[in-house]
Parts: structure tokens; sequence; C-alpha cells
């Protein structure tokens, strides 16, 4: 699937490019400008709405946008490979700094006063309604017999999230790398299905499996919105999601794109982030309240991605990696509740 | 010539020279990594067990198709195509509603090592029906009759005379059953879990590298893939040849 969608990426930027090309020339209907944003999938409902509403504003009147959607991996990649943008929205920062270092985004894209960021989430414990195991905090999901979803964190980086969350909680925020990685051990123990996206692993807990699922705040709220049975908790320790954005250093239209930029941070655009379940990152921005975790913590606290990703996330050396490996030949010696008998 | 260039050779030689980009050694510590390598068997083990169990009842739904009649045979006969039609994405949610937890049916096989061959049971069935289909309808039943009227049974008759008959179609149909089972990614990475070492396939493995920016292991365990599946389809063409050269 994540194939076709960088598939349907190219085919939307050999679109765009065509029809950018058309927006450079000089043509009957004034200046039109098409902006191409490349964003990860979970936002696009959101983006719809602010595309509709930033073309009501003066800024936005003459601008049209190509859209592309699809996991926040692929689509950076697709990006360093040529994929034609004017921004990038996705799920994480290294996806940003694969492009700075294809110098396709300015290394200051970070320095405005939010950092780069347009929204931000928390890590949540989804469960079943009224939450019948009473799964409220990090250690409730590594008692006996619960069984909790999360992605595979090598094949979905947005899933480093929900891994950073326990850890980070357990660990006093990195300090005490030991006692983060026993509970992440412990932690997957427990996890019978390791999805390839937050959104298959949402798929799988709807769909009846597992007592608990570490999910994003705004994943939660969207299903909610969508009429799913399921409960979320928001824990005392876990982590502030940060999702970045930025303009291409090759936008044609870096005037324009700019002006989008800028309107996603008024109060009006954030407020329609947070009607999609995201926290806004400019305060007062009225819609719907969060709760603010008593000990929120954040990717710097535990000494940024290129020390996370080295020290938990290396696929062959590192914390997760010596887990799933644990895990491999552990399961097959007792096999897991979760596998059935007619299991091979 | 150069069509086939074009759309085949260079972008399999593209990823060939990508996995060898970093040495040999590279190439197998990246085939060797203990997930890597478990993905790897157990992607092989499956598709040999599908290709295996497709060819006997693959030749058995054509055989039906071809010899008997029954109210909605045509029905039938266009359903089996379906499953190429369907995106596999949409097959693994399909099955994953039928065989997973809330079952209706009371089979729960979704996240294990089954429900990776259950999967690809269902993805790559039309390939052996199809091929073995042309040639037993173009098959002569003189033959047949004449073997009866030999005094031979109905099983020395499959044996000796229709059997060697669909050999080559039936293996020709195991062999792109088999290659496209390697493959398959959609209908595993929803059904089997993707648990590293258990049920992970070889494609959710590559894509895991691919999202770890580790693209020449990536194109190592797909490498990996490619040799063993041209080593199956020349293995098959020569099993065919060696069996027209015994006719």
């Amino acid at each position: 699937m994540r194939r076709r969608w960088v598939l349907a990426g190219v085919v939307a930027a050999v679109v765009g490019g065509a029809a950018g090309c058309a927006g450079v020339a000089p043509s009957a209907t004034g200046d039109k400008v098409v902006l191409s944003l490349v964003a990860y999938s979970t936002p696009q409902a959101a983006y719809e709405k602010l595309i509709a509403a930033f073309q009501k504003t003066d800024a936005g009147r003459n601008v049209s946008f190509t859209q592309s959607y699809g996991a926040s991996g692929d689509q950076s990649r697709a990006v360093a490979a040529g994929l034609k943008a004017d921004i990038v929205a996705f799920s994480l920062e290294p996806d940003i700094t694969r492009l700075v270092t294809a110098k396709l985004v300015d290394p200051s894209w970070n320095s405005d006063q939010y950092k780069g960021m347009i929204t931000d989430s928390v890590a949540v414990i989804g469960t079943r309604k009224g939450n019948p195991k009473n799964l409220n905090d990090w250690d409730d999901l590594t008692r006996p017999g619960v069984q909790v979803l999360t992605p595979n964190p090598f094949v979905s980086g947005g899933a480093k999230w929900n891994i950073l969350a326990g850890y980070g909680a357990k660990s006093d925020k990195g300090k005490d790398p030991a006692a983060g990685g026993a509970y992440l051990k412990a932690l997957f123990a427990n996890v019978p299905v390791q999805d390839s996206s937050a959104r298959a692993s949402l798929q799988t807990f709807t769909g009846g499996k597992g007592d608990a699922i570490i999910s994003y705040e705004n994943e939660a709220i969207f299903a909610q919105q969508n009429n799913q049975a399921i409960d979320y908790t928001v824990p005392d320790a876990t982590i502030l999601i940060e999702n970045p954005i930025a303009i291409t250093a090759n936008s044609a239209h870096p005037v324009q794109a700019k002006a989008f930029l800028d309107f996603l941070h008024t109060a009006a655009a954030q407020k329609i982030y947070a009607e999609a379940g995201y926290r806004p990152v400019v305060a007062g921005v009225g819609g719907p309240t969060f709760p603010a975790p008593a000990k929120l913590f954040t990717i710097a606290d535990l000494g940024g991605w290129s020390k996370v990703n080295k020290d938990l996330f290396d696929p062959m050396v590192s914390v997760m990696a010596s887990i799933e490996q644990g895990l491999g030949v552990a399961t097959s010696v007792a096999p897991s509740t979760s596998a059935s008998p007619t299991a091979k | 010539m150069l069509y086939l260039s074009l759309i085949v050779l260079i972008p399999l030689a593209a990823v060939v020279w990508h996995a060898g980009a970093g040495g040999p050694g590279a190439f197998w510590a990246a085939v060797r990594t203990p997930d890597s390598w478990s993905a790897l068997v157990l992607t092989l083990g499956a598709s040999a067990v599908v290709a295996v169990v497709n060819v006997v009842l693959g030749t058995v739904v054509a055989w039906v198709l071809v010899r008997d009649d029954f109210p909605g045979k045509s029905i039938v006969d266009t359903l089996i195509d379906l499953p190429f039609a369907l995106p596999t994405i949409v097959a693994g949610l399909v099955l994953l509603a039928l065989y997973g937890g809330s079952s209706p049916l009371h089979v729960d096989i979704a996240y294990t090592r089954l429900s990776v061959v259950v999967a690809l049971l269902f993805v790559t069935l039309p390939f052996v029906v199809r091929t073995v289909q042309p040639v037993l309808r173009e098959l002569d039943r003189d033959m047949e009759q004449a073997a009866y009227s030999l005094g031979a049974g109905r099983w020395v008759t499959w044996r000796r005379i229709v059997l060697p008959n669909l050999l080559p179609a039936m293996l020709s149909g195991a062999g792109l059953a088999f290659t496209r089972a390697i493959a398959e990614y959609g209908s595993t990475n929803l059904i089997t879990g993707n648990i590293p070492l258990r049920t992970q396939v070889a494609s959710v493995n590559i894509v895991g590298r691919i999202e770890s920016d580790n693209t020449a292991a990536a194109a190592a365990v797909s490498t990996a893939l490619l040799a063993v599946a041209f080593v199956v389809l020349v293995a098959l063409d020569l099993v065919q040849r060696w069996g027209k050269r015994h006719d």
C-alpha cells in the first residue's frame, strides 16, 4: 500500500509539476499560483479545510493546491528523490532533517518561535469502551494477560513516539536508560500485533484485537469522531508529540508558500487543527481544550532525535533491536497467548 | 528487447547493484540479520507450501470447471479471477474479518504463521487454475477413451495420459504462484501481525529497512528473494524440458 501511496505522490507531482508550469507562465486569468503540499496522511481532512479557509483570505485568493498524502517517511523520501513540493508537513522531525541533509530545506527552517512545529499532540493509552481492564498508566500495560497494540517502530517512524512515551515515563526522561529498556521489554512481551502504521494499528484495535492501544491523542479523537468504540487516557507522564512543517528551498513560489505557512499559524487555522484533534502550537485559539499532563516531557528532554534514534532505534544494535530479537527467540520457545493452537 | 530492458531488466539490475554496493560482506550481513533471515525463511517456506497446495487444489478446480457441469458454473469461472482484481490490502482486511478474533466462522488464525499461508493461498489461487484450464480444455479426449478401451482404470489413465499433458501448465502455474507469494505485501501486512522473527514476512521486513533509511539492506533482502525466485523458475523450466524429452 505504501508503494502505491508513493506512486500516487509521483503522479500528483507530475500533475502538480505540469500545473505549476502553467502557473508560472502568464495566463489569461492573471497570476494564479499552484502550491504543492506533501504531507503525512493523518491530518488530510484538516488540510482540506485549512486550504479552503486560506483561499478565502486575500493572500490565498489566487492560490490553488496539489495535495499528496502518505506515510510520513515515504513522503519525505519521495521529496528527497525529486517529488516537487513547496510545503512539506511530516509527523516527526527526522523526516524534515532528511530534506535538510539533501539541501531541499533550509537549515534555518526551525528558527521561528514555534521551532518549526505546526501542531502538537501527546501519546495516550486507548482502551475498550468503559476501560474494563482499568488500564490508565504505563505500568498497567505490562500486567500479565493484557494485550497492547503499537506499530513496529522499525516499519512505522511515527510509532517511535509511542515507544518514547513509555520509555521516557519509566526512565525519568531518559536519565535511567536501564529502567526504560526493562519497561519496553516487558511492554513488548504483551504486544501481539505490530502493525505497519498508526492507522493500521487503530484498525486492528477497532477490529477487536487487544485490550489497549498506544496511540496519539489526535488519532484517538479521530476514532471517536468516527464513532469508534474507544476510550482513552492521557497518562500523567507522557511525551509531547511535535509535528514539523517547512517550506522547501527549491519552491517555485516561496512568497505564497510563506503566506500559507503564516496562515497556518493564525488563530483561525490553529482552531481548525484543534477541531481535528491536534493540540495547537499557538495559545488561546479557542475550540476544544486538552488536558495538561502533570509530567509532560519532550523529545529534547530525551536528548533529541539523533540520540534516541541511535540508542533506541538502530536496526542492528539498539534497545528496540535487541527487544525485538529477544521476542522472536522467547516466543518460539513459549508461544504467547495470542498464538492459536493451529500456529505452526 | 528495448522494452524488456526498460521495464524489467534495468530496474532489477538497479536493485541488485544497490544491494551489492557495500560488497559481499555487507550484503551477507544484511541478509543474515536475525529478523531478515527469519522473515526470508518464513516467506519462502510459506510460499513453497502455497505453491504445492495451489498445484493440487488449483488443478482440481480447473478440472471441475472444464469437465463437470453444474448450475452457476460460468459464474464460478468468473469469480476465480477476483483475487487478482481485489487490492491485496482489502483482501487482508476481509481475511482478518473472517478469520480473526471476531470471526463469524469461529476460525481464529489471525496473527499466526498459518495466516500467512491462508493470505497467500487466497492471493495466488488464480495462477494454477488459469494456466491449467486452457490446456485441459484443449486436451484430446480420444487419448483417454483409448486408454479406457485398452483396459486402463481411471487412476492409470489420469496418471499416464492426463497428468503428463497437464504437468507443464501445473508447474508454470506453481512458479507464478510461488514468485507472486514471496513478494506479497498488502494482505500479509494486515493479517500476520508483523511480529519480527515470528510472523513478519520478507516484504514487511524490507519496508522496515527502508523506513530506517537502510536502503542497501532493503535491496540486499530483495535481491535474496529475487535470487530464489530466479532459481525456482529456472528449475521449473528445466523440469519441463526434461519432461518433454521423455515424452
